[in-house]
C-alpha cells in the first residue's frame, strides 16, 4: 500500500503544478486583452503600430485621452451613460421590488397567471421589441431624448424574478405580526420588506445598473444626435467611422467605457455571483 | 401584548373577512406600476411586432402607422427568398451550432479546474475569467479588432514569434467568422463557469469517494459521476448561452460591418439593417422568426430535461 500511494502522490503533485500553469495561461488569455488595452493607449499612436509590438509604453501620452474630450465630446457621453444608467436601475428597484413582493408574499387574482407572464417576458429578446418600440417613441416624440432612452428599460422581468425568489423567504409571521399591530401595506413594504431586503437590491441594482451602462442596441436606434449618444454608441460609430484605425483613441475610449464597470465590479463581485446564482438555477 | 389579547375577542368574524378583500387589491396596487409600464413598452410592442409583420410599414409611414397596407404573409416568403436573409440564418447558424459547445467546453473544463481540490487563489482566477462578461461588447470588440489587426496587431504578431504568418483575421471570408465566434465564446465562458461551478459543489462528495474505493480514475469519475449530475445545468447553460449568441450583434457590427462579403452577417444585424433601410414591417417579420427560433430552443430543454426526469 505504502509503496504504492508514493507514485500517486508525486503525480498528484506533478497534476497540481501543470493545472496551475493551464489556469494561469488561460487567466493570462482572459485577463491580457485588457491589460494590453490599458497599455496600448498611453502610447503615441506610432509606437502603437510599431512592429514588434513594444510591451511597456518607451514614451507614455495622455494624448489620447486628451483628444476624447477635445476632439470628441466624452464627458457628453460619459454624462448620458451615467444618466439612463441611474434612471433606470432606479426604476427597477422600485417597480421590481413592488411587483416582487405582491407575487412573493401578497394573495391577489391573476398572481400566478402574472407570475408566469414575467417569466415568459424573460425570452422576449431585444431584438423583436426594438422596431415597434422605437416605432411607439417616435410617435410619443420621444425619439432623440432621454425619457425615449429610459423609458422602455425602467421595468424588467428579472427584476422581479430576482426580488421574487429572495422576498420569498421572508417569514409570513413577520408580516402577519405587523399587521395584526396595524401596520398598513405600504408601511409593512417600506419599513420592513425594504430593508430586509437589502441585499437582493444591491445585486439588482448592480446588475441593472452594468446592463444599462453597456447597452447598445437601443441607444443606438434611438440616439439619432451626438448628443444624446451613451458611451458604447459612441465607441461604436467612432470605430467603423472616420476615426476606424486611429487606434489610440479608440482603444483609450474602450477603457473610459470599461474601467468604471472594472471598478465596480471588483469592488462588489460577490453580488455578481450571488445574482448568478439565485437567478440562473433556482 | 395586554391590548392584542382584548382586541382578538373583541373584534368578530368581519374584519378576518374585510381583510383578505381589502388586500385583493393591495396586490395589484403593488403590481400597478410594473404593469403598466410592461403593457405599454413590451406587450404591445410584441403584438405590434406581429402585426406590423404582417404589413408594408416604411418610416415613412411612421406619423400615420394605422394607414399601412396589409400583405398577409408576403414579409415572410419574401424573407426565405432573400438571398441575404438566408445567409445571415447560416451564419448565425453556424454561431450557434459552433460557438454554444466550444463556450460549454471552456466553460466546464475551467469550472472543473477550479472545483478540483484546494486550489489556491481560486477566487482570482474566478474573477479573472469572468471579468469579460460584466465588459461592454463594444468595448472588447474594439479591443479586439486592435488584436487581430494585421499589422500590428498583437495576435499576428505573437504567431510571427513563432515563424507563423498570421492571416489578415478580420478581412478573409475563411477567418472572420471563427474570429468572431472563438472572441465571444472567450467573452461568455464565465458565466457558464459560475454557474456549473456551484452545480459542482452540490454534487455529494461520497460518490467521489465510493467511486475512489471502487479504483475508478479521475476520467472514469468525470464521465461516470460528473457529466451525469451536471446534464440539468449543461443544458440549461447551453440554452442559455444559445439564445444569447442567436441575437449576435454587436460582434459583426464592430468588427467586421458583416464583411467580408456578407461572411458575418447575421440574423440580428440584417434585421438592424433593414431596419435602417426604414424597412419596419419586413424587419419585424425577420425579428418574428428569430422569436420562434429562440421559443423553439427553449421548449427544446425543457423537453429534454423533462425527459430524463
Amino acid at each position: 500500500m505504502v509503496t504504492a500511494r508514493l507514485p500517486a502522490r508525486r503525480r498528484d503533485r506533478t497534476a497540481t503544478i501543470i493545472l496551475y500553469a493551464i489556469l494561469t495561461l488561460g487567466l493570462l488569455v482572459v485577463v491580457g486583452p485588457f491589460l494590453w488595452m490599458a497599455l496600448s493607449s498611453v502610447k503615441p499612436e506610432a509606437e502603437i503600430r510599431a512592429v514588434p509590438p513594444t510591451w511597456w509604453p518607451h514614451t507614455w501620452t495622455l494624448g489620447h485621452y486628451s483628444d476624447l474630450f477635445s476632439r470628441l465630446d466624452f464627458p457628453r457621453y460619459f454624462t448620458n451613460s451615467l444618466i439612463v444608467a441611474a434612471l433606470v436601475t432606479a426604476g427597477n428597484l422600485l417597480f421590481c421590488s413592488l411587483l416582487g413582493y405582491a407575487l412573493a408574499k401578497l394573495d391577489f387574482p391573476g398572481r400566478t397567471t402574472l407570475f408566469r407572464t414575467v417569466l415568459a417576458m424573460l425570452m422576449v429578446p431585444g431584438m423583436v421589441l426594438f422596431v415597434p418600440q422605437f416605432v411607439l417613441i417616435s410617435n410619443l416624440g420621444l425619439a432623440n431624448t432621454y425619457a425615449g432612452l429610459v423609458l422602455p428599460f425602467l421595468a424588467g422581468p428579472f427584476g422581479v424574478f430576482l426580488m421574487r425568489q429572495f422576498l420569498l423567504a421572508i417569514p409570513d409571521d413577520l408580516l402577519e405580526a405587523a399587521r395584526v399591530d396595524g401596520a398598513g401595506e405600504w408601511r409593512i413594504f417600506w419599513r420592513i420588506v425594504l430593508p430586509l431586503a437589502r441585499p437582493a437590491l444591491a445585486t439588482l441594482g448592480i446588475l441593472t445598473f452594468l446592463t444599462s451602462w453597456n447597452n447598445f442596441l437601443w441607444p443606438l436606434v434611438v440616439a439619432t444626435t451626438a448628443d444624446k449618444y451613451t458611451l458604447p454608441v459612441a465607441l461604436a460609430l467612432f470605430s467603423i467611422g472616420q476615426n476606424r484605425t486611429d487606434y489610440g483613441l479608440l482603444l483609450a475610449g474602450a477603457v473610459i467605457v470599461v474601467l468604471p464597470v472594472l471598478i465596480v465590479f471588483l469592488m462588489l463581485q460577490r453580488h455578481f455571483m450571488r445574482g448568478i446564482a439565485t437567478t440562473g438555477l433556482k | 401584548m395586554a391590548t392584542i389579547a382584548v382586541r382578538t375577542p373583541a373584534k368578530p368574524a368581519t374584519p378576518t373577512a374585510a381583510r383578505p378583500r381589502r388586500r385583493k387589491w393591495t396586490g395589484w396596487a403593488f403590481a400597478a406600476p410594473f404593469v403598466a409600464l410592461f403593457l405599454i413598452f413590451s406587450a404591445l410592442p410584441v403584438l405590434a411586432s406581429l402585426i406590423m409583420s404582417v404589413t408594408d410599414l416604411r418610416s415613412t409611414d411612421l406619423r400615420h402607422p394605422l394607414a399601412v397596407n396589409l400583405v398577409g404573409l408576403d414579409n415572410y416568403t419574401r424573407l426565405f427568398s432573400d438571398e441575404l436573409f438566408l445567409r445571415s440564418a447560416l451564419n448565425t447558424l453556424a454561431f450557434v451550432v459552433i460557438g454554444v459547445p466550444l463556450t460549454t467546453v471552456i466553460a466546464l473544463a475551467a469550472a472543473n479546474a477550479l472545483n478540483s481540490g484546494l486550489i489556491r487563489f481560486r477566487a482570482l482566477f474566478r474573477i479573472g475569467f469572468y471579468l469579460p462578461v460584466v465588459t461592454s461588447i463594444v468595448a472588447i470588440a474594439v479591443v479586439w479588432r486592435f488584436l487581430l489587426d494585421p499589422e500590428a496587431g498583437l495576435v499576428d504578431n505573437l504567431l510571427a514569434l513563432i515563424g507563423v504568418d498570421g492571416p489578415n483575421w478580420l478581412a478573409d471570408t475563411t477567418t472572420a467568422m471563427p474570429s468572431l465566434i472563438v472572441m465571444t465564446a472567450w467573452r461568455n465562458f464565465g458565466t457558464m463557469m459560475v454557474i456549473f461551478l456551484a452545480a459542482l459543489q452540490s454534487i455529494p462528495a461520497d460518490l467521489y469517494e465510493a467511486a475512489t474505493l471502487d479504483g475508478a480514475g479521475r476520467w472514469q469519475q468525470f464521465r461516470g459521476i460528473t457529466l451525469p449530475q451536471l446534464r440539468p445545468t449543461l443544458l440549461f447553460g447551453a440554452v442559455y448561452t444559445g439564445i444569447g449568441y442567436l441575437q449576435v450583434f454587436e460582434e459583426p457590427f464592430v468588427m467586421t460591418q458583416g464583411g467580408p462579403l456578407s461572411s458575418t452577417l447575421t440574423v440580428s444585424y440584417h434585421i438592424y439593417n433593414q431596419f435602417g433601410f426604414g424597412n419596419y414591417g419586413y424587419a419585424s417579420a425577420a425579428s418574428y422568426v428569430l422569436f420562434v427560433a429562440i421559443v423553439a430552443l427553449s421548449v427544446l430543454q425543457f423537453r429534454l430535461l423533462r425527459e430524463r426526469d
